[in-house]
């Protein structure tokens, strides 16, 4: 039986930088545990012989070359971002209060 | 700076000291860990970029082989176990400097593990445990605008510059390394030092701590004396020179000992290093932003280097630093001081490629550590790029052997070559530098200094030959530099016999 704590859930979404507010936790954090139980009912399906994998496909070694790749120009790479500034990516104030 | 400070000796008689250091090892691959773009250093802002290193939306990561390579010789020369399988990991935070919001890296399967490396310090033979080595990649690089000294904290927003983000690292975590008590700081230093051979050896990274491509994050812990537990640690990050690790322990011994020893509790926290005087101060405390969520990277598929391929590498395995300097130290007739010099300036294996070409290891070592390395220190060059190759220096000795030229003609040979003039001789040639090989001039010379200085020539007769070298400078003088001394004191000499 999976459990997840709306405790945890807050912890999550502070870690997740998703802001949530009391109603919202309260809302979320049985649903999260609907889908745990869920997924979990796949454990008692496999038994220890099926290891847990991360990967759909049984390759391994897929390996590129050290070759240089024309990639994009700088004009490319800052077109989405909202603010540039000396051909650099300009980001708000990484140290807010909090921190 | 308000942090108590117990004097060193003070600090060894009470705690025993727990150190860990963490090596961050930039790979020299030509392209980045995940994606084709150049791993070079210095281009100019966001050119080497692509959707994958920038962590845009459906960009898909390919492992680049030459990295999983040197990690792996760079495991077996740690004398580590290598991973028969391993995956890699998610490492989730939120920081600008990591545009896809987590970094790849490796958790709890590295591709290196359970290795050792014995480290020289002050003759004795101390064996640092490893625990493992992992591949992840580097992040961008932030600069801070606004606030008082460019640093983040005060700034009023940042500009950050992805070119970095995403270059192969290998990181190197030691054990907890106990039982190095009061040489503790010496220890981490001759560490460092080790690993830094170790990865020129390999020929698997620039290898240049002043630029970042070998980086240390130096955890210290006190426990109380013979108390056997381990005390709250601090990881003081990115000390980036080997003085500087020395320095950082030996700060952050005394200030562990103030703390606790007024019975206050260390934080948990990293620390930054302060070039300047050698004090850290606070970073951020270690709380919840160590929670990062690894789970194993679903767009790479799991790495499993056959044995096969692990004892190929195993083969190309350079001789260990320490045993090949040792080595040639033993060979050349190195002095201790001379060796540490050669060693440190990264001249061996310039000065023997030039003893290959058959100069004498004693006038190699003479031209590489005492003249052309105060050039590539003044030129801010490796000596490796001072632009004269071990051939050339081998040649420039066969023609002071010659005596066609001395010593202080070749420093001018040197500058020619270094200027593009052209070969040994060329330079020679345009610039006129060869010795006068004819008595004839340099016994003019001779003549015209004696006149000049007759009681000169009068002590000489007398028996005092020091008195010569009056004369003999004044030949130098007249030719230039360009008379062979030995030879002018010979016929001077003779003349006055």
């Amino acid at each position: 039986m999976a459990q997840i704590s709306r405790d945890e859930v807050a912890h999550l979404a502070d870690l997740a930088r998703i802001d949530l507010d009391d109603a919202e936790l309260d809302h979320l954090a049985p649903q999260l545990n609907v889908i745990l139980e869920a997924v979990a009912s796949i454990s008692g399906v496999a038994g220890d012989d099926v290891p847990p994998t991360s990967h759909p496909i049984p390759l391994t070694n897929v390996f590129r070359e050290d070759v240089v790749v024309p990639g994009l120009t700088a004009e490319q790479a800052l077109s989405g971002a909202p603010e540039a500034e000396e051909q650099r990516f300009r980001v708000p104030r990484i140290l807010g209060d909090e921190q | 700076m308000s942090d108590t400070l117990v004097p060193f000796d003070e600090v060894v008689a009470a705690y025993d000291p727990a150190l860990g250091l963490e090596i961050h090892v930039e790979l020299n691959t030509n392209t980045k860990m995940f994606c084709g773009c150049p791993a070079t250093f210095g281009g100019e802002p966001n050119t080497q970029v692509c959707p994958t290193c920038l962590g845009l939306p459906g960009a898909m990561p390919v492992v680049n082989g030459k990295a999983v390579e040197s990690a792996i010789r760079i495991g077996l020369a740690l004398n580590c176990e290598i991973a028969e399988w391993c995956r890699f990991a998610r490492k989730n935070y939120f920081y600008p400097d990591m545009p896809k919001n987590f970094q790849t890296s490796q958790y709890d399967e590295p591709i290196a593990f359970e290795g050792y490396l014995d480290v020289d310090v002050e003759g004795e033979t101390f064996r640092v445990e490893i625990e493992r080595a992992h591949m992840e990649e580097d992040t961008g690089k932030s600069s801070h605008v606004g606030g008082t000294d460019g640093r983040i904290h005060g700034a009023d927003y940042s500009l950050v510059d992805y070119n970095r983000a995403g270059i192969p690292l290998i990181e190197i975590v030691t054990k907890p390394i106990l039982g190095a008590g009061e040489k503790a700081p010496l220890v981490a230093k001759a560490y460092v030092s080790a690993i830094r051979d170790l990865i020129v050896a390999l020929g698997v990274s620039d290898a240049r701590m002043d630029q970042g491509s070998i980086r240390a994050d130096v955890n210290l812990s006190l426990a109380p004396k013979g108390s056997g537990v381990l005390g709250t640690r601090s990881e003081t990050k990115n000390v980036n020179s080997l003085r500087s690790v020395e320095r950082a322990v030996r700060y952050e011994m005394s200030r562990h000992a103030g703390i606790l020893s007024a019975g206050g509790s260390v934080l948990q926290e990293t620390r930054h290093f302060h070039e300047n005087d050698g004090s850290t101060s606070s970073g951020r405390e270690k709380s919840d932003a160590e929670d990062y969520r690894y789970f194993p990277e679903p767009d790479l598929v799991p790495v499993a280097p056959s044995r096969e391929w692990v004892e190929e590498l195993r083969a190309t395995l350079p001789e260990n630093p320490a045993t090949r300097r040792a080595r040639l130290q033993e060979e050349y007739g190195f002095s201790d001081l001379e060796m540490r010099d050669v060693w440190a300036s990264g001249a061996l294996p310039l000065i023997e490629a030039t003893v290959a070409a058959g100069t004498s290891p004693q006038s190699a070592r003479k031209w590489w550590v005492a003249d052309l390395l105060r050039r590539a220190n003044d030129a801010g060059v490796e000596l490796a790029e001072v632009g004269v190759t071990p051939a050339q220096v081998a040649e420039v000795q066969a023609l002071v052997d010659a005596k066609t030229i001395n010593d202080k003609l070749a420093r001018q040979v040197f500058d020619g070559l270094i200027a593009g003039e052209g070969s040994a001789a060329d330079v020679i040639e345009k610039r006129g530098l060869a010795l006068v090989s004819d008595d004839g001039p340099l016994i003019a010379a001779i003549d015209d200094a004696l006149a000049a200085q007759p009681d000169i020539a009068e002590k000489i007769r007398g028996g005092n030959h020091a008195a010569a070298g009056a004369v003999i400078g004044a030949v130098m003088k007249a030719t230039r530099g360009q008379a062979d001394a030995a030879r002018v004191r010979e016929l001077i000499l003779e003349k006055l016999a």
